[in-house]
């Protein structure tokens, strides 16, 4: 089997052995690992499972930052939603308390998959476990969407950054909410054309988003990155779904996110220099935690 | 163009908040035990760069703790290490360094085993939760804790490498890196083997008695993720 080394090489993949994007990434692990294919599903039921749990913890209680920074959101979100007064309904607002759950969990030290970031940790479980939910999916089928959001996110890597210190915050949110519409899309469905389509649209309106964590800790503004990726997901993979294509394919948006990114500033990639860091209000956050910088 | 396989995508799965100054940090600490191979009484941690500016809010001290006790970056028990640490009667000390021209985050273990015997162990997290250990007990290593590893310090004198080479390819077991360094002509040399696969009890016996060899280093698994 070919490994794809571009979007387009992969949908010719696909297409000549038709086969799912998920299908792809699990025939392309089982030979590159040498592993069988019920040891590959085994390892992403275990990922889906503590994907879940982040998400479901900070929603059950208040969960706290280590540095005290951020905490208790996902719950006052678990809260609303249940009351059920919400503007955009039930489904969206429990999308946004996961993906806050896993942003809160992370900080506090709890258990997350790094999805492709640890910064990035909360998009892909709101996604996956939402859309599972509204669309009444079983695990089996979640655990394949996650293999079609891997597929999608080996493309990524392979030709850009899942790294904020090399291309921002659309190189680790951008890129996991691109594999989570694609993935979303794959479940509704949707051909791996439609699915790339979907990520090519979620980069193209995420494009110049800037990594600059407070005080250099991934949860301001990073938590609520999370919760904006995860809606950017769900809302795309409809757009998709619904036959909107994307007039700029996925290798050209990946490789204009990639060239925005390395051009971003420095103070503008996880320095903690510029951007929310650098406002009075995240300076003085900063010395709240680490007490006064030596410059 | 390097392939990245499923679970580098959506992994690891690790304990929060940062793949570098948290699950890394915990595989360097567990490195760090695993090359002393002795029970623990008592850790320095220096940390430099951006560890040491920040390794508070990372929860860095702990997942380096954590690792000295043997825990995985997965383990749920990482964020209460120092507490664990010390109930088990662990002395430990952390205290901020300027370690000269190294990776941004990097530690130095200062570790005292059981018999009172010191140990220097220089690594750094280097992205992703990977990390390299750079030296032990001032002697330029490169181990990645990714495959089994030996590390001999011997004389430098003709004949050490492809005796002890021989040894390996007697068990067929493949040698996959291999570094020589030497901090004199006709003095002292380190080498590190990473190997395919793990190296039995016999094996380490049989280089230990290669004439010239002082100490034999074995990092076999680091288990976990």
């Amino acid at each position: 089997m070919n490994i794809a080394n571009s979007g387009q090489e992969l949908l010719e993949i696909c297409a000549a052995e038709q086969i799912s994007l998920s299908e792809y990434a699990i025939r392309v692990e089982m030979e590159t690992k040498e592993v069988s294919r019920e040891e590959l599903i085994a390892q992403m039921q275990k990922t889906l499972e503590v994907m879940r749990e982040g998400a479901t913890a900070g929603r059950e209680k208040e969960v706290y930052s280590l540095s005290g920074l951020i905490g208790g959101d996902a719950y006052r979100l678990q809260q609303y939603h249940d009351k059920g007064n919400t503007l955009m309904g039930g489904g969206i607002v429990k999308a946004m308390a996961m993906a806050m759950s896993c942003s809160e969990v992370n900080g506090a030290m709890g258990k997350i998959v790094a999805c492709p970031t640890a910064g990035s940790c909360g998009i892909l479980p709101a996604v996956i476990n939402t859309a599972g939910e509204i669309l009444n999916k079983t695990d089996e089928e979640l655990v394949t969407a996650l293999f079609a959001s891997a597929a999608i996110g080996m493309i990524i890597g392979k030709n850009a950054t899942f790294a904020g210190a090399e291309g921002g915050c659309q190189a680790e949110c951008g890129s996991a909410a691109a594999m989570a519409a694609g993935a979303v899309v794959e479940l509704m469905g949707g051909t791996p054309q439609m699915s790339l389509d979907a990520a090519a649209i979620i980069f193209k309106n995420v494009l110049g988003l800037v990594c600059d964590p407070v005080a250099g800790l991934v949860e301001i503004p990073c938590a609520k990155r999370n919760v904006s990726g995860a809606i950017n997901a769900l809302c795309t993979a409809d757009l998709v779904m619904a036959g909107v294509t994307s007039k700029i394919p996925f290798d050209d948006a990946l490789s204009a996110m990639y060239k925005v990114g390395v051009n971003l500033p420095e103070e503008l990639r996880e320095t903690a220099l510029g951007g929310c860091a650098a406002t009075p209000t995240g300076k003085a956050l900063q010395e709240k935690v680490f007490g006064k910088s030596e410059n | 163009m390097a392939n990245i396989g499923v679970f580098d995508v959506l992994g690891p799965i690790m304990i929060g908040p940062s793949s570098s100054h948290t699950a890394g940090a915990a595989r360097l600490g567990k490195i760090a035990k695993t090359i002393v191979n002795k029970p623990i009484k008592e850790v320095t941690f220096l940390l430099h760069g951006s560890f040491r500016e920040t390794y508070k809010g990372h929860g860095t001290d702990r997942a380096l703790v954590a690792g000295i006790l043997g825990m995985a970056p997965d383990d749920a028990r990482l964020k209460d290490s120092i507490a664990i640490a010390e109930s088990e009667g662990l002395t430990l000390h952390f205290t901020p360094a300027d370690l000269g021209q190294v990776h941004p985050n990097t530690v130095k273990f200062l570790i005292k085993d059981c018999d009172d015997i010191m140990w220097e162990v220089l690594g750094s997290s280097i992205g992703g939760g990977l990390v390299k250990i750079n030296e032990i007990n001032g002697n330029k290593v490169q181990i990645t804790g990714e495959y089994p590893t030996i590390i001999t310090c011997h004389d430098d004198i003709p004949g050490t490498v492809a005796k002890i080479s021989a040894l390996f390819y007697e068990k067929q077991i493949n040698i996959a890196y291999m570094t020589l360094v030497r901090s004199q002509k006709g003095k002292g040399a380190t080498m590190t083997l990473e190997i395919d696969s793990p190296a039995n009890d016999e094996i380490i016996e049989k280089i230990k008695n290669v004439e010239g060899v002082g100490r034999v280093i074995v990092i076999n698994s680091l288990g976990g993720n």
